[in-house]
C-alpha cells in the first residue's frame, strides 16, 4: 500500500468526532427479534437464580410467552403495512423489514413454539425415581454411563438450558432471513447454529450418538462458515461494501469506486464470482443440498427427536429465507452465472435424496434423506427468478414446517424399553394397534410425498408450476420423477403400518400429554387445510413475496 | 308453437323421472302415469301436426334453439330442434304407436311386480327417441341415439333373473357400441371438415361441395362419413354385419319387441341415413354400399324367419328384413327416401301389430312362444286371430294392403336403380318378397290352423333350448287353456290392424306420402326398365308362389311337434346363418388372442421395464448409501469437492 494511502486512511479515521452519528434503532420494526433475544437472556438468567424445581415451568412460560409475543409482533408489523408499502431496511442497513422477511419470520416463530411444546414433553419416558423426564439428558457435563450421569439422574436434575437455548437459536433465524448485509448474515448464522450444535448432545437416551451428531454438525458446520466468512471477504473485496444494496448497485454497474482504499481489487469479476459461490454453499450446507448434504442425516437421527424436529423445520426456512434475499437482492445480476449452477444442484439433491431414502431402515434417517429431497423442489422454486418463484417458496416452506414438526412428534411417540423405536421393522403393523396415530403419521407422510388435499400437492404444485413457467421445465420433469421415487418410501412406511402383521415384542405408543398433542394437532390441521384450501395462503405468500432493496 | 317441441320430448322424460325416483308408492298408478305422459306427447304431436299442415310445404319446418349446450370458441354445441315433414312422421309414428303399447303393456304387464320400473323405462325410450328425430345437430341426435341404447338395454334385460335375457341385454348393448362407435366418427369427421355438426350448415357445405363450388371437404371425405354413418345404422337398425344382437332382444317383455324391435327404435338407422341424405347423394360410393347392405339384410333376415319355431324370433328375422327394404330404398337416393319412410311407417303399424299379436297369443298359452305348440288357435282368439291375419296380409303385400303400397315401391325403385345393379338389387327385393310370403304363411298357419299341439304337449323342446325360460317364469308346465285377452290389450291391436289395412292405400295413392316429404328429402321419379305394371304384377305372382308353397309345406301336411332334423341350409338358418358362429370365431377368439398378447406384453416389456426401473434405483440407491459412511473427514471432502466444482461451475459458466 503506497504512503499516500496510507496518509488517507489515517486522515479519514482523524477526521472530526461529530461526524459519527448514533446509530438510529428502529425498535419497533426490530421488536420481534428483540423480545426473543430478550427471553433468552432472561431464560439464562433464571437458570442462575431459579430454584431448580420451578426452573422447568418457568422456562417454558418464558418461552411461550415469549414466541408468542414475537409472533403477535411480527402480525402487527405486517398488519402495519411494513409487508408491503411501509417495507424498509432497519437499524443502519443492517436488518429489512419487507414481507418475506416478516412471512419467514412468522413461520420460524410458529415453528419455534411448537418446537416448545415438543420440548416440553415429560410423559413419554418412564419416571426416574419418582419424576418425570423430558427428552433431554439429566446432565448434559455428565460422561455417558459414568457415575456423575447416574446420580445425576437419581438427582433428578433437567437441562432446562435447551430452553434459553432454543430462544437464541430462534434469535438467530429471526435475523437470518432478514439480513441486509453481509455480516449481519455471518453473525445471525453463528448465533443460530452454535445452538443448534448444543442441543444436539443433550439427548437422554443413546448419548453417545447424540454427542457424536453434535460433534459432526459442529466439525462440518464450521467448515462451511469457514466457506461462507471467505466468500463475504471476497465479496467485500469486489464492492467494498458488505450491505446487499451497495453490492448488487456494484454487479450492476449503477456505482462505481465505493472504497477508494480497494481500488486495486474492486470490480474484479473473479472475485465476485468466487466469493458468491462460497456464500452461497454455506447457504446450502444449511438447507442440507447435495453434495453439502453429508451431516443430515447423522445428524438427524443423533439429535434428541425434538430437536430434530425444530431444526429440520425452522432451519430450513431461515436458511432458504437468507438464499432467496441473497440471490434475489444481491446477486440479480448474476442470474445467468447463478442459475445453470443452481439447477444442477437442485436436479442432483431432489434425485440423491430420494434414491438414497429407498434402502434406509431408520424413521428419522429416511425422514432426513426426505428433508434433502424436498431441500432440492424448494430450490427447483427458488431459481425461478419470478415473483410466483418467491411466493412459492414462501408457502412451500410454511407447509414443510409444520408437517416436518408434527411427523417428528409422531416418532417420538413409538417407544419401546430402548426409548424410541426409529428402526422402520418395529412400525410394523402399527396400524392396527394404533389406528389414530398411524393415521396421523399416514398423513404427514402423503404429505411428504404431496398427495393431494395435504399442503404438500399444493405447495409442490406452486414451486414447479413457477419452475415451468420460468422456462425450466427440465427441472419440473426431474422433479415428477423425484416425487415419484419419493413416493416410493413414503408409501412403503404407510403399507408397513397398515398391511403387515404387528411384531409381538413391537412397541408400544405413549399417550403424550395437551404439549405434543397440540403440535401434532396442529400440524395435521395445517396440513390439510392449506391441502384442501391453499389460495388464500397462496395468496398471502404472493403480497408477501416483494423484496425490499 | 316451437315451444311445443321441447314439451313433446320434455313429457315422457318427466315420466321416466317421476316413475323411476318415485319408488313403491307410485306402484298403484306409475303405468297409468306413464299412459298418460305418452298419451300427452302424442296430443302434442298432433297439434303440431295440424299446424304443420296449415302452412305451405316450403314453410313447414320449425325451428327451436333451446340453449347453447357446450360453447367453446370454435366448438359451438347447441340444444336445439328441427321439426320438419320427416321428423313429424317419426313423432307421430313414436307416440302413436308408443301409446298404444303402452296401454297393451297395462294389461300384459299386469302380472309382474315391476311393472312401474318398465313404464319409467318406456317413457325413457321415448323420450330419447323423440329426441333423437327432433335434435337440429348430430350431437344430440347422439345424445338420443344413445339414449335409446340405454332404455333397450334396459327393457331386453328386464327380467333380468333369466340368464338368457341378461346375456341379450349385454349383447345388444356390445354390438350396438360397433355402431355407435361409427356415429361417433362420423361426428368428428364432420367437425373436422366442416367445423360444425348442425344438419343446416353441413347439408349446405355437402350441397355446395356437389355442385362444385369452393367448399372445405371432399368426396373422399364424404365418404367416409357416410361410410360410418351406415356403421351406426348397422348397428342400431340390426343389418348386416351387425345384425346378431336382434334375434336374442327378443328376450325381452313382447311390448317391448313391438315397440322398440319392431317399430321404432331399429328404424332409427333408417332415419339416420334418409336425414344425411344430402352426404350419400354427394358420396355415390357410400349410397352403394347402403344398398348391398340393405339387398344382403334383407334376405338374410327373411332365411333366417323361415327356419325359426320361435314365433318372436320368427318376427324378428321378418324385421330385419323389412328394415333390409327400407334401407335398400333409402340407399337408392331421392328416389327411394319418400318410399323407405313410407315403408318404415306402414311397417310400424302391422309389424307392431304382429308382435302384440304375438304378446297376446303367448299371454294365452302360459307364454310359450313355441309355434309348433300352438296350432288351431283361431277359434280361442278371434279377435287375435283376424288382427293379427290383417298384420299378415299387409306384411306379405297383399293387393289393396298397406306392405303392398310400400314395398311395390320399393322393389320398383330397385329395378329403376338401372344397369346390372338395377337386376341385382330389384331381383333380391323381388326374392325376398317370395321368401317373406313363405315364412309369413308359416307363421300364420303354425299358429292359427291345423291341429291343436298344445294339447298333451311334450314339454322340452330340443331344437331351440333358448327359447323355453320364458315358459318357466311363470312357473306354468300345465296345459294351457288359449283364451282371448283383455280389452286393454286387443284395442291397440285393433287399432294397429286398422293401419295395417289403410295407411298404405292413403298413403301411396295420388302419391301423398311422396309430396309430404318432398321439401325435406327431396324426389325422382325413378324409370324401370320394365314397365311399373310388370313389376307389380311380378310382385303378386311371387308372392302367391311363396304362399303356395308354404301351404304345401305346413298346411296340407301335420307339423311336427318336434322339429325335423332338416337340411343344411335349415340347421344354419336356425342358428340365425351361423352368425354367431362367426362372430365367435373372428371377433372372440380374434379379440382373446389380441388379449392374451397385449398381456403378455404387459408382463414381460412393460412390467419388465417397471420393475427393472425400480430395482435400478434400489441398487443406486444401495451404492450412494456406502457413501454415507460416518466418518466426519469424508464428509468434509465431499463438500470440499462440492464447493470446488460449485466454484468452477460458475466461473465456467462465465467463461462460457
Amino acid at each position: 500500500m503506497s504512503a499516500s494511502a496510507v496518509h488517507s486512511l489515517w486522515t479519514m479515521a482523524a477526521d472530526p468526532i461529530e461526524k459519527i452519528q448514533a446509530p438510529k434503532i428502529e425498535y419497533g420494526q426490530l421488536s420481534p427479534t428483540l423480545i426473543v433475544i430478550g427471553a433468552a437472556i432472561l431464560g439464562v438468567l433464571i437458570e442462575a437464580f431459579v430454584p431448580r424445581r420451578s426452573r422447568y415451568y418457568a422456562q417454558v412460560f418464558v418461552a411461550i410467552v415469549a414466541l408468542a409475543a414475537s409472533f403477535a409482533a411480527v402480525v402487527g408489523l405486517a398488519a402495519g403495512g411494513y409487508a408491503t408499502t411501509k417495507a424498509g431496511i432497519a437499524a443502519m442497513g443492517a436488518i429489512a423489514v419487507d414481507g418475506p422477511a416478516l412471512f419467514l419470520q412468522g413461520t420460524i416463530l410458529l415453528a419455534g413454539l411448537l418446537g416448545v411444546f415438543t420440548f416440553a414433553e415429560r410423559r413419554l419416558d418412564p419416571a426416574a425415581h419418582g419424576k418425570r423426564v423430558d427428552s433431554f439428558a439429566a446432565q448434559a457435563a455428565s460422561v455417558p454411563g459414568s457415575d456423575s450421569e447416574k446420580a445425576a439422574v437419581k438427582a433428578g436434575f433437567a437441562t432446562t438450558e435447551v430452553f434459553p437455548l432454543l430462544l437464541f437459536a430462534i434469535g438467530g433465524m429471526l435475523i437470518f432471513p432478514a439480513a441486509n448485509d453481509l455480516l449481519t448474515l455471518f453473525i445471525a448464522l453463528e448465533v443460530f447454529s452454535l445452538p443448534l450444535y448444543l442441543l444436539c448432545a443433550v439427548a437422554r437416551r443413546k448419548r453417545l450418538m447424540s454427542q457424536e451428531a453434535a460433534v459432526k454438525y459442529f466439525l462440518l458446520g464450521a467448515f462451511a462458515s469457514a466457506f461462507t466468512l471467505f466468500g463475504i471477504a471476497l465479496l467485500y473485496g469486489y464492492a467494498g461494501s458488505v450491505s446487499y444494496a451497495t453490492i448488487a448497485q456494484v454487479v450492476d454497474g449503477t456505482v462505481q469506486n465505493v472504497s477508494p482504499a480497494l481500488a486495486a481489487t474492486m470490480g474484479n469479476d473473479a472475485l465476485l464470482l468466487v466469493g458468491g459461490a462460497m456464500l452461497v454453499m454455506g447457504l446450502l450446507f444449511k438447507v442440507g443440498a447435495v453434495p453439502f448434504h453429508m451431516w443430515t442425516p447423522d445428524v438427524y437421527q443423533g439429535a434428541p427427536t425434538p430437536v430434530t424436529g425444530f431444526m429440520a423445520a425452522a432451519t430450513k426456512v431461515a436458511a432458504f429465507g437468507a438464499l432467496l434475499r441473497l440471490l434475489y437482492v444481491v446477486l440479480p445480476g448474476l442470474r445467468w452465472d447463478w442459475r445453470p449452477v443452481m439447477w444442477a444442484v437442485a436436479i442432483v439433491t431432489m434425485l440423491g435424496g430420494a434414491i438414497v431414502a429407498i434402502t434406509q431402515t431408520d424413521i428419522k434417517r429416511l425422514l432426513a434423506y426426505s428433508s434433502i429431497a424436498h431441500a432440492g423442489f424448494i430450490l427447483a422454486g427458488v431459481i425461478a427468478t419470478s415473483p410466483d418463484g418467491v411466493s412459492s417458496v414462501l408457502f412451500y416452506l410454511g407447509a414443510y414446517s409444520f408437517v416436518t414438526i408434527g411427523a417428528f412428534a409422531v416418532v417420538t411417540l413409538v417407544r419401546d424399553a430402548g426409548g424410541e423405536a426409529t428402526h422402520l421393522s418395529k412400525w410394523a403393523g402399527l396400524g392396527r394397534r394404533s389406528p389414530l396415530v398411524a393415521a396421523v403419521f399416514a398423513v404427514f407422510l402423503l404429505a411428504f410425498a404431496g398427495i393431494p388435499l395435504t399442503s404438500g400437492f399444493a405447495g409442490k404444485f406452486a414451486v414447479f408450476k413457477a419452475a415451468a413457467e420460468s422456462g425450466a421445465g427440465a427441472i419440473v420433469v426431474i422433479g415428477v420423477i423425484s416425487s415419484a421415487i419419493a413416493a416410493f418410501f413414503y408409501i412403503r412406511v404407510i403399507v408397513l403400518m397398515f398391511f403387515s402383521q404387528p411384531r409381538p415384542e413391537g412397541p408400544t405408543v405413549a399417550v403424550p400429554s395437551p404439549l405434543t398433542m397440540t403440535a401434532i394437532g396442529v400440524g395435521v390441521a395445517v396440513t390439510l387445510v392449506l391441502g384442501v384450501a391453499p389460495q388464500y395462503f397462496l395468496d398471502l405468500a404472493g403480497q408477501a413475496g416483494v423484496f425490499v432493496r | 308453437m316451437e315451444n311445443l317441441i321441447a314439451l313433446l320430448v320434455a313429457a315422457p322424460l318427466l315420466g321416466a323421472a317421476v316413475l323411476l325416483c318415485g319408488g313403491r308408492r307410485l306402484d298403484a298408478v306409475g303405468h297409468w302415469i306413464g299412459t298418460a305422459l305418452a298419451a300427452v306427447s302424442f296430443v302434442l304431436g298432433v297439434v303440431l301436426f295440424a299446424d304443420m299442415l296449415g302452412k305451405s310445404p316450403e314453410n313447414r319446418t320449425l325451428m327451436q334453439h333451446l340453449f347453447s349446450w357446450i360453447p367453446v370458441e370454435g366448438f359451438q354445441a347447441n340444444v336445439g330442434f328441427q321439426l320438419d315433414q320427416l321428423s313429424m312422421t317419426f313423432v307421430l309414428l313414436i307416440t302413436g304407436v308408443g301409446s298404444l303399447i303402452h296401454l297393451y303393456s297395462i294389461g300384459y304387464m299386469e302380472h309382474d311386480e315391476r311393472r312401474r320400473r318398465f313404464f319409467g323405462y318406456l317413457n325413457l325410450f321415448l323420450a330419447a327417441m323423440l329426441l333423437l328425430v327432433v335434435a337440429d345437430n348430430y350431437l344430440l341426435l347422439y345424445v338420443g341415439w344413445e339414449g335409446v341404447g340405454l332404455a333397450s338395454y334396459l327393457l331386453i334385460g328386464f327380467w333380468q333373473h333369466k340368464p338368457s335375457a341378461a346375456t341379450a341385454a349385454k349383447k345388444a348393448f356390445l354390438v350396438n357400441r360397433v355402431g355407435d362407435m361409427g356415429l361417433s366418427i362420423a361426428i368428428m369427421l364432420m367437425f373436422t371438415t366442416f367445423g360444425t355438426f348442425a344438419f343446416g350448415p353441413v347439408f349446405q357445405a355437402t350441397g355446395a361441395l356437389t355442385s362444385g363450388a369452393d367448399a372445405p371437404g371432399s368426396e373422399g371425405k364424404l365418404t367416409a362419413i357416410g361410410l360410418m354413418l351406415l356403421l351406426a345404422a348397422c348397428g342400431k337398425s340390426a343389418q348386416v354385419p351387425l345384425q346378431s344382437w336382434l334375434g336374442d332382444a327378443m328376450e325381452g317383455p313382447t311390448p317391448v319387441s313391438a315397440l322398440i324391435h319392431a317399430a321404432t327404435m331399429v328404424t332409427a338407422g333408417v332415419y339416420l341415413i334418409v336425414r344425411s341424405g344430402d352426404i350419400f347423394n354427394a358420396a355415390p360410393d357410400a349410397q352403394l354400399a347402403v344398398t348391398v347392405v340393405g339387398a344382403v339384410t334383407l334376405l338374410f333376415g327373411a332365411i333366417v324367419g323361415c327356419a325359426k319355431d320361435d314365433i318372436k324370433k320368427a318376427l324378428a328375422g321378418s324385421t330385419m328384413s323389412q328394415i333390409g327394404y327400407m334401407v335398400l330404398a333409402a340407399g337408392l337416393g331421392p328416389i327411394g327416401y319418400a318410399f323407405a319412410i313410407m315403408h318404415l311407417v306402414t311397417h310400424g303399424f302391422f309389424k307392431a301389430g304382429l308382435f302384440l299379436g304375438a304378446g297376446s297369443v303367448m299371454h294365452g298359452m302360459n307364454d310359450e312362444v313355441d309355434m309348433r305348440k300352438y296350432g288351431g288357435l283361431r277359434k280361442y282368439m278371434p279377435i287375435t286371430f283376424v288382427t293379427f291375419g290383417l298384420g299378415y296380409l299387409a306384411i306379405i303385400g297383399f293387393p289393396g294392403l298397406s306392405g303392398f303400397f310400400s314395398k311395390d315401391k320399393i322393389i320398383e325403385a330397385a329395378f329403376a336403380k338401372g344397369g346390372a345393379e338395377g337386376w341385382i338389387l330389384g331381383g333380391a327385393a323381388l326374392l325376398g318378397a317370395a321368401i317373406t310370403a313363405f315364412y309369413m304363411t308359416r307363421v300364420m298357419l303354425m299358429t292359427f290352423f291345423g291341429e291343436e299341439r298344445w294339447r298333451h304337449a311334450p314339454t322340452p323342446s330340443p331344437a331351440e333350448p333358448s327359447v323355453e325360460p320364458a315358459a318357466e317364469t311363470r312357473g306354468a308346465h300345465a296345459e294351457p287353456h288359449p283364451h282371448e285377452s283383455p280389452k286393454v290389450m286387443t284395442i291397440p291391436m285393433i287399432v294397429l290392424a286398422v293401419g295395417s289395412v289403410f295407411a298404405g292405400a292413403f298413403f301411396g295413392i295420388g302419391e301423398r306420402f311422396v309430396k309430404w316429404l318432398e321439401p325435406v328429402t327431396g324426389f325422382e321419379h325413378g324409370h324401370p326398365p320394365v314397365s311399373a305394371l310388370t313389376v307389380t304384377l311380378s310382385t303378386v305372382a311371387v308372392m302367391v308362389v311363396g304362399v303356395g308353397f308354404a301351404y304345401a309345406q305346413y298346411g296340407r301336411r301335420p307339423v311336427p311337434v318336434v322339429a325335423p332334423r332338416g337340411s343344411l341350409l335349415t340347421r344354419a338358418a336356425r342358428r340365425d346363418l351361423l352368425q354367431d358362429d362367426f362372430n365367435h370365431v373372428v371377433l372372440v377368439r380374434g379379440g382373446e388372442h389380441l388379449t392374451r398378447s397385449l398381456v403378455y406384453v404387459d408382463h414381460t416389456l412393460v412390467d419388465g421395464v417397471v420393475n427393472g426401473t425400480a430395482a435400478t434405483m434400489g441398487g443406486l440407491s444401495g451404492r450412494l448409501r456406502r457413501l454415507q459412511n460416518g466418518f466426519a473427514r469424508s464428509y468434509a471432502v465431499s463438500m470440499f469437492g462440492g464447493a470446488a466444482v460449485l466454484i468452477a461451475a460458475t466461473l465456467l459458466m462465465r467463461a462460457v
